[in-house]
């Protein structure tokens, strides 16, 4: 009896926060018809805000790996002194609100700030231009991969590795043929985390963005844009984007924690 | 090869685990490093096989300076204690693994690398387990393959950290022996690391006690079993009774003790410790005995005793149950000490 009443609980719960409001997004952005809600897609500063984020997350996502895998190796094979802090640092963006990431950019970048001069003296772009954003979404995303690589790289240890060497094995084949098969289905899943934050983060992109339409517009910002215009079903026709980019990293994420 | 260690001095920050090891392995020996954990072993070997480095002292192998030589070169195989297989690999590229990442002038072909394989495999008797992965072996088949993977560089040593330490028993003995076969066929020159002593005087030719970072004594199973070098080695050896004696122009006296089948001959006068196996220490029946016999605990075949004397002090003896010293032997008897064999070292 109470085992029945906890599970409709659960399934009234999750209905109420999390599939009602999905399913919602999609019966908004369709309302007025398919075609109504491909012309929503396909108006170019959708589809620029759409290239925007994909953009983003390819630049940011394969840095955050390679930087992952080489932080998660430092940690995991050495012992040095700052090494605890070096790991409280890193997992940092975790509990730091982006926006507060997004203002010190702004303020170390900005016209008045320390690398203002410098910057403008070069004609460099960084804030209000891609730089700006992708720096922003590689601190949020900077702890996803380490946190997933670094604890099965300390519970393997190093014998696999020591072993290799002693059958001749130079530094990139150890890498290729030892140390990366063992992490893959752990990379893989720090990725896809990444990815999906890279592509939903606002916070901190909204600061560093401006949210120039046609320039430097992510799909989340894009998304606020379009409802602050009263344009709901183009909002919603954009949010269906980032929901459906959702339920493919859900898909992914579910499927590597039965390979890991 | 023949392995040439002098010298070698090895510290952690504050804590020293080699003080100053010397040891030659001849070509096609096979040693055994023995001792407690702590005792230094595995750091040798691991100095050995380049996965760590001596902060003084020399290596060399046939002459050649191995100091200078990194792991990768030194072309030697390494057993681990937990194997350290590749899990992603099948058994077959686990054991090719050596020969896949010789550079491409060195590398031998696909057909002739396969060939070397199916002839491991075979030699280590696990034909049929080439497409299988380590997580679907048990203990004893892992350890195969790990030896099958050492072996397929042709090593010019062979090392082998606790190779049967996770083992069960019986699976234990049949590897040892045909590890002696393995070694046998192949003549490589073999040092393994154990705590076992059993495992060490059985399989090597020479066997090397070390602890705390020395070695102790280097020798063969009769050698050190009775004739051992320091008290470390007589008590590790289960000389676990130590008695203190006097010495007196090369014999051994102690009150309440009958030493007369121990010698010491070349010993300084003074005060010494006499090492004594429980079973070779003889309760012997003497009313003016100061030993009394604290308790008896009687296994079927032998008689476990605790003696004690008016100190306090107690140590045991094992005997067997129809020895005649058995016969008059009860809680309360007072009795003298007679070892049958035992090791004197000066205090």
């Amino acid at each position: 009896m109470t085992r029945a009443l906890l599970i409709g609980l659960a399934v009234v719960t999750t209905a109420i926060f999390v599939v009602v409001p999905l399913v919602y997004i999609f019966v908004q952005a369709l309302g007025a018809g398919w075609s109504a809600y491909a012309a929503n897609i396909m108006h170019p500063l959708t589809l620029h805000a759409i290239w925007m984020t994909t953009l983003v997350a390819v630049i940011v996502v394969p840095v955050t790996v390679a930087f992952g895998i080489g932080a998660a190796w430092l940690l995991s094979k050495f012992q040095f002194r700052g090494r605890g802090l070096l790991i409280t640092l890193i997992e940092l963006p975790f509990s730091i609100s982006p926006i507060i990431a997004g203002i010190c950019y702004l303020l170390l970048y900005g016209r008045q700030g320390w690398l203002g001069g410098f910057l403008a003296r070069h004609d460099l772009d960084v804030l209000f231009a891609l730089p700006g954003i992708v720096m922003v979404t590689m601190f949020v995303t900077t702890p996803f991969v380490v946190r997933e690589v670094l604890p099965l790289m300390q519970a393997q240890g190093s014998d696999q590795e020591q072993a290799a060497v002693t059958l001749g094995a130079s530094g990139w084949q150890l890498f290729r043929r030892v140390t990366l098969p063992n992490i893959r289905w752990a990379l893989l899943y720090g990725a896809v985390l990444a990815t999906a934050r890279a592509v939903g983060e606002y916070g901190g992109v909204a600061i560093v963005s401006g949210s120039i339409r046609g320039k430097t517009n992510t799909l989340p910002l894009h998304v606020e844009l379009l409802f602050n215009d009263l344009n709901a079903a183009g909002a919603f026709a954009a949010a269906t984007v980032l929901t459906m980019i959702a339920l493919v990293v859900l898909v992914a994420k579910t499927v590597l924690e039965h390979r890991r | 090869m023949t392995i040439q260690i002098s010298q070698l001095h090895k510290s952690f920050g504050q804590t020293e685990v080699l003080r100053g090891i010397d040891l030659t392995v001849a070509d096609g020996e096979l040693v055994a490093l023995l001792g407690p954990s702590g005792s230094g072993k595995t750091t040798l070997l691991k100095i050995i096989a380049g996965l760590d480095w001596p902060d003084a002292g020399r290596l060399d192998v046939d002459g050649q300076d191995w100091l200078r030589l990194a792991a990768q070169d030194r072309r030697i195989g390494f057993v681990f204690q937990n194997y350290a297989l590749f899990p992603h690999m099948t058994v077959r590229d686990n054991i090719a693994f050596g020969l896949t990442v010789r550079p491409r002038a060195e590398r031998p072909g696909r057909a002739q690398i396969a060939r070397k394989v199916d002839e491991l495999l075979g030699f280590l008797q696990i034909e049929a387990l080439g497409g299988r992965y380590p997580a679907q072996l048990s203990g004893g088949q892992r350890q195969r393959v790990a030896l099958g993977r050492a072996l397929a560089i042709e090593p010019t040593v062979l090392l082998l950290d606790e190779p049967f330490g996770a083992l069960d028993a019986a699976v234990r003995r049949d590897l040892r022996r045909w590890l002696r076969g393995v070694h046998d066929a192949t003549g490589t020159t073999t040092i393994f690391v154990t705590h076992d002593q059993e495992e060490a005087f059985e399989l090597a030719d020479r066997v090397v006690v070390m602890d705390h970072g020395r070695i102790q004594q280097i020798g063969d199973a009769a050698t050190i079993h009775d004739a051992p070098a320091t008290p470390f080695v007589a008590d590790f050896m289960g000389a676990t009774v130590a008695l203190p004696v006097t010495v007196r122009g090369g014999s051994v006296a102690a009150p309440g003790v009958d030493a007369s089948r121990v010698v010491a001959p070349g010993l300084p006068d003074g005060p010494a410790r006499l090492f004594v196996r429980p079973e070779d220490l003889v309760p012997v029946p003497d009313p003016a005995g100061p030993w009394t016999v604290a308790s008896i605990s009687n296994t079927g075949s032998q008689l476990r005793l605790v003696l004690a004397d008016a100190s306090g002090a107690e140590v045991p003896a094992d005997l067997r149950r129809r020895h005649p010293a058995a016969q008059g032997l009860s809680p309360g008897a007072r009795v003298h000490l007679r070892p049958e064999a035992a090791s004197v070292f000066p205090v």
